[in-house]
């Protein structure tokens, strides 16, 4: 009696239960963040659906970058896509140009009932995501950018000034030779050769990655990276190669490792590795902007933004799209900026943000944590408002393997960067056709 | 007189073999009727604009050098893969099964590797080569080897043959093992008694008599090696330094799954499902010859 009695009500609190999650929309959300950053996640959701009680936001972990969009692609195939992907910025393209497959966050916005204010945005976050026409397609959700990071302890032992990182090439390669007179195998390296020496490098020196306004401005730019200050930077680059003041440590964030281990001096990598060198960096380190060249007019201008945003997918409800406005709603308030901006290291996406952890101090007990903001936080050209080709994840693969041919001396860096272009444009006309 | 049993031949014999023919039709003949479909198709990622462009696909792959190129890399990487990992294989169940105390445990070890996923296997052997932090490379650097995968194409070829063939090596050395079981223990036997050595009886009786199983091996990791290696390249060398260990299949993996280009993706595979279909009629016509059962 007392079991059937027990059952009973517990049926009954499941019948409740369901029925409440009924009365609720849920809107599904697919994303990339694993470890501190999944729960960052969860905990922006868990806050959300605590806020209101129309809406229930449900988190879903796919895979790295590349696996979740293709889970969200192969998802919109068979008709079951998540109401929110979480696309990284060379998916942009894919995703825009797309016809039918998402709705642009400005309208989902509108249509929710909110105000959208683009001045309150951090210009180059919000460009790498705005339509020509000024219509927001997606939200800026997790962006970082790349800095310069540096091994104080390895300064201080090689007779340099720790208090200063070097803020030039030149500067670059006269620390790096102190460094390796002092005994370092690998006074230099760079994680993501695309992003950081040649995305980031055209906008810092505000000349253009590609034509058409590096493709904002339609399908049919092509790549123009091989201009005369790149070849000139690669060949520095290749130089110090050859001289052992770079060390090639690897694609992707692959380098990131040999720093934080000590083994490597000086770093450019994402401002997003801060938190896991903070933890893991057994020396002192300092953070600062990226090097360039001090001829060139117009540098530095402002860098480039890595990391991803988030694309409402089509076809969905009309009530789904309320909650995916309030929910974005919810993601631009400061405070909630300012404190995942805190905690992640991730850049803030609205000024308020930004001046909001200013005022609370965090930057002065963080130093360094600001140099990805002050890079961003200008006012953007043409030529530096971000990348917007199709086919990226190919082209960042074809300057990989161009570029390493540089470092094993099989080519110079003009035939480098120039097959490089060749290949590149060749996918980039592909896209064009495709996406016509 | 001569007793036969005829079927029939009715709707019985086709419903017995309705299971495993809807097996094909599903796992086989679907997917690459889409991948013959695609290969002539050029669309964009979500598949909402798509349209015919003939065998512009084609065109555009044998109009690409490092394509080409690709072809003679996954030659090599799959002789090596093949050779070795028969060998290897060959080489360990030979031992294994002159071993008369604690057969079980070195048969499980062995084993162990089949069950690792090969991106794991992949990373492993990334791991232990990593010229930072890996201890093999540490250990090569003592004697005098500078071990760097990034940017020497042999070392990155070896690496990537050694991950493939770490994580096929217990295949072969199951089926070798049951080979070498199934020879009759009289055979050789009879040998050692007219005084052949362990090499001779090896070379004249045991590995003639494997034939069979050697060249079901053979074709076994031919086509492991040209289909199921991307992982393992994904996740050690993902096709550096350069295009030095880019094969056919994980061009397709990167610019199907990767780089959403599904046009060429298809195309790209529907060439490899060529030439692994010529291969494997030759090695049918001519090799099988020599078999003997």
């Amino acid at each position: 009696m007392k079991k059937t009695l027990s059952s009973l009500v517990a049926a009954v609190a499941l019948a409740g239960s369901s029925l409440s999650a009924q009365a609720q929309t849920e809107i599904q959300w697919w994303h990339s963040m694993d470890g501190a950053l999944n729960e960052w996640v969860n905990d922006l959701a868990t806050q959300f659906n605590a806020s209101q009680s129309d809406y229930k936001v449900i988190p879903t972990y796919k895979g790295e970058y590349d696996q979740s969009m293709a889970a969200g692609i192969a998802a919109f195939r068979a008709g079951n896509a998540p109401d929110i992907l979480q696309v990284f910025e060379v998916g942009t393209a894919t995703m825009m140009y797309s016809k039918g497959a998402i709705k642009p966050v400005a309208e989902v916005m509108k249509e929710g009932g909110y105000k959208f204010d683009p001045k309150a945005y951090i210009p180059a976050v919000l460009a790498y995501y705005t339509a020509p026409n000024g219509q927001l397609l997606s939200f800026p959700f997790n962006s970082s950018t790349t800095v310069f990071y540096y091994n104080k302890d390895a300064f201080k032992a090689a007779g340099l000034d720790p208090s200063k990182a070097p803020a030039t090439w030149p500067e670059v390669v006269n620390a790096a030779a102190k460094l390796k007179a002092n005994g370092s195998s690998c006074p230099f390296t760079t994680s993501w050769m695309t992003w950081a020496q040649l995305e980031s490098f055209s906008t810092w020196h505000n000349v253009s990655y590609a034509s058409k306004n590096n493709g904002f401005g339609g399908l049919d730019a092509r790549l123009e990276f091989n201009s005369s200050l790149h070849v000139r930077h690669f060949e520095n680059l290749g130089n110090m190669a050859k001289q052992g003041l770079f060390v090639y440590k690897g694609r992707a964030g692959k380098a990131g490792t040999p720093f934080t281990t000590g083994e490597c001096a000086m770093f450019v990598g994402s401002s997003g590795s801060y938190a896991g060198i903070k933890r893991d960096a057994k020396f002192e380190f300092g953070e600062s902007t990226l090097p360039y060249y001090p001829d060139v007019a117009g540098a530095p201008q402002n860098t480039i933004v890595g990391g991803a945003s988030l694309w409402v997918m089509a076809g969905k409800p009309a009530s789904h799209y309320k909650g995916v406005a309030a929910f974005f709603n919810f993601l631009s308030n400061p405070e909630i900026q300012a404190a995942s901006h805190q905690r992640t290291g991730y850049l803030p996406i609205t000024t308020a943000a930004f001046q909001l952890t200013e005022k609370s101090g965090f930057y002065r007990k963080n130093p360094g944590t600001d140099v990805a903001v002050n890079q961003m936080v200008r006012k953007t050209t043409d030529k530096s408002r971000g990348v917007r080709l199709g086919n990226l994840p190919q082209i960042r693969a074809i300057v990989d393997e161009e570029t390493e041919q540089i470092w094993t001396g099989k080519k110079t860096a003009r035939e480098a960067l120039d097959t490089a272009v060749k290949r590149g444009n060749e996918l980039l006309a592909r896209f064009q056709a495709a996406n016509r | 007189m001569e007793k036969r049993v005829w079927f029939r031949a009715g709707v019985l014999p086709w419903l017995l073999l309705a299971p495993q023919l809807a097996v094909v039709a599903v796992f086989f003949l679907w997917p690459a009727g889409q991948a013959l479909i695609q290969s002539l198709q050029q669309q964009d990622a979500f598949g909402t604009t798509v349209s015919w462009v003939g065998l512009d696909n084609f065109v555009m792959l044998w109009n690409e050098p490092t394509y080409l190129e690709s072809f003679r890399t996954t030659l090599v990487f799959s002789l090596l893969v093949t050779s070795l990992g028969l060998g290897l294989g060959l080489l360990l169940a030979f031992f294994a099964d002159r071993v008369t105390r604690g057969i079980t445990f070195y048969r499980t070890l062995l084993l162990l590797p089949y069950a690792v996923a090969p991106v794991l296997s992949g990373v492993l052997w990334a791991f232990m080569f990593s010229s930072s932090i890996g201890v093999v490379a540490w250990g090569l650097r003592h004697i005098g080897l500078e071990w760097n995968h990034l940017l020497n194409a042999s070392h990155a070829m070896a690496l990537v043959v050694m991950a493939a063939v770490w994580k096929q090596i217990s295949y072969n050395f199951l089926f070798f093992v049951a080979g070498l079981q199934a020879i009759p223990a009289s055979l050789l036997e009879a040998a050692a008694i007219d005084g052949a050595s362990p090499w001779r009886r090896f070379r004249t009786i045991q590995f003639p008599l494997l034939s069979p199983t050697t060249f079901f091996l053979f074709v076994i990791n031919m086509v492991y090696a040209f289909f199921d290696t991307f992982a393992v390249i994904d996740a050690t060398t993902q096709g550096g330094p350069g295009k030095a260990t880019s094969t056919l299949v994980y061009q397709v993996y990167f610019d199907g799954f990767r780089g959403m280009d599904f046009g060429s993706s298809a195309a790209q595979s529907v060439i490899l499902m060529a030439m692994v279909m010529v291969l494997t009629v030759i090695q049918f016509r001519f090799i099988e010859k020599k078999v003997q059962y």
